[in-house]
């Protein structure tokens, strides 16, 4: 059963856990970011990091590290480092004209790059001799929109998607802070704002998402045409796609080097698989509905219902998902891209929902993750 | 206090065209479209073989092309096919098509929604009924997203 957890009727904008899933910080869709702590089976609210201006688009949490990056609609990003129980925000200047949509810290947590609708990504390092955070730009040939960044496991190149309907890889190198990166399938040539790979969306339809597998070598990207799909860095040009006959998706993470979650406007996490053949298929809906236990109404039910709604219908208005609206994140929870066992989902309903594969290979006949 | 000139003409510069942050679609390349063959989709309806003349009509749509007469006479020709169905046949019609060929048929039934004829309207729906269970949403979102329009 997957584990529910309802932080009250606003959309959660965004979330992410801390390294032992102990704390989760999620923006109500508003000005701030609560943070919750696990207190036996209830969330206290721990802390309110109220900085921003604006609404809160992004927030991503350093394991390692302990440092919570968010980014705003109001241009900026700050980073939050936990100083005697309290968190302190730094300001970051990330010099866009437009609002910061998403951030992600690299592997390594020492950059973090945050796309905007500036039609540019901010890659940002920490300078120690002035003891502030400097951010370079990506900028040519972005032409809309950035709305989803994911980084390759050798903390270099960058996946972003955007609504130019285009996935695109560039390389996030920044000389004062990382090595010179061995050369991947990819490419060579890393320069800085480096475009290594460009692919469209087929016929149109923004993308929303785009998640690198754990080996990087893999790229998978969510369109609003109701696609996912897939390119294999050592034969980019076969792009696998399936076009699906469900409502776009908005969201997607790989779970292995061959499975992938995806989950959107359906409000409900589905399952694909992309082999060494370079196929994509659909599998599964992760989520299955339990059967509604029916029979026949009380009378005082019946008449309760003709009261409050001028019918004796039992048709309920809820979906029979879990999640009652878009789900807008999904995030590991247990494991890593390579071997997960648990992942979570936050939505526009207000909930979190943790998905357990062990738990819905048992539910659900034949379902097995690649 | 500058004169006036006498000079009006810079007022209908269209300024917007020069704003360099505007979107240039890059599919401004003009297809060498032809549309599907017309007198071998009317051949094949005089021959009652509908199904063959379905798939002929939605082969080669306009959709690179910025002639608008060419994709004015595909769709006149589509929903020329489209009509001449009897509404028993249309689920075998459906069935007889690949996804790819059933988002275009999709696409054909919007834009021949958009100019209702006599009885039209009623036999298009009956297709959209047929064409959105095999289909699902995701042709519908398709129709909508998809920047080549037919």
């Amino acid at each position: 059963m997957p584990e529910v957890h309802s932080f009250g009727i606003e959309p959660i904008s965004c979330h992410a856990w801390n390294k032992d899933r102990s704390q989760l910080a999620i923006s109500p869709n508003n000005h701030e970011v609560h943070i919750y702590t696990q207190n036996g089976g209830r969330w206290d609210k721990s802390h309110v990091l109220s900085e921003h201006a604006q609404h809160v688009t992004g927030i991503d949490w350093a394991p390692e590290s302990n440092r919570i990056v968010t980014c705003g609609v109001d241009r900026n990003a700050y980073v939050w480092t936990l100083i005697d129980g309290k968190w302190k925000p730094t300001l970051v200047i990330l010099r866009i004209n437009r609002a910061a949509t998403c951030v992600r810290w690299s592997p390594l947590e020492n950059k973090f790059a945050v796309g905007s609708g500036a039609r540019l990504i901010s890659v940002c390092y920490f300078e120690k001799e002035n003891d502030w955070w400097v951010s370079k730009h990506i900028k040519k040939p972005i032409r809309s929109t950035i709305a989803s960044i994911d980084w390759h496991p050798n903390n270099v190149l960058l996946a972003c998607g955007s609504s130019d309907f285009k996935a695109r890889v560039f390389s996030g190198y920044v000389k004062e802070v990382d090595d010179k990166p061995a050369a991947t399938a990819w490419g060579k040539k890393m320069t800085m704002g480096n475009l290594m790979a460009e692919f469209s969306n087929g016929g149109g339809g923004w993308v929303h998402s785009v998640s690198f597998s754990a080996s990087g070598d893999k790229l998978a990207w969510v369109g609003h045409d109701s696609s996912v799909s897939v390119v294999n860095a050592n034969n980019q040009e076969k792009i696998a796609t399936v076009k699906c006959a469900f409502l776009p998706f908005t969201s997607c993470l790989w779970v292995t080097e061959n499975s992938l979650v995806v989950a959107g406007h359906d409000c409900c996490p589905m399952l694909f698989t992309h082999d060494d053949s370079d196929t994509l298929t659909f599998i599964h809906k992760l989520d299955v509905a339990k059967e509604k236990e029916g029979g026949s109404m009380s009378a005082m039910k019946r008449f309760q219902t003709l009261d409050k709604r001028a019918t004796t219908d039992d048709s309920s208005s809820d979906l029979n998902t879990q999640h009652q609206n878009t789900v807008t994140n999904i995030s590991i929870h247990t494991g890593t891209k390579e071997r997960c066992s648990k992942f979570t989902t936050s939505g526009t309903d207000g909930k979190v929902i943790i998905w357990d594969f062990k738990s819905l290979e048992s539910s659900i006949a034949g379902l097995k993750v690649a | 206090m500058s004169k006036n000139t006498g000079a009006n003409r810079f007022r209908k510069v269209d300024v917007d065209q020069f704003n360099e942050d505007n979107f240039q679609d890059e599919l401004i390349e003009d297809g060498q479209d032809l549309g599907p063959n017309e007198g071998e989709v009317a051949s094949l309806l005089n021959q009652n073989k509908h199904i063959d003349a379905l798939k002929a009509a939605l082969s080669n749509p306009p959709v690179a092309t910025k002639n608008q007469a060419v994709k004015d006479q595909a769709a006149q020709l589509v929903l020329r096919v489209l009509l001449a169905f009897k509404s028993s046949d249309v689920e075998k019609g459906v069935n007889s098509l690949d996804s790819t060929t059933l988002d275009i048929l999709m696409k054909y039934i919007y834009r021949g929604f958009e100019t209702p004829s006599e009885g039209s309207s009623a036999q298009l729906l009956t297709w959209h009924e047929k064409v959105f269970a095999k289909g699902g949403l995701g042709s519908i979102v398709r129709v909508l997203t998809d920047r080549k329009s037919v």
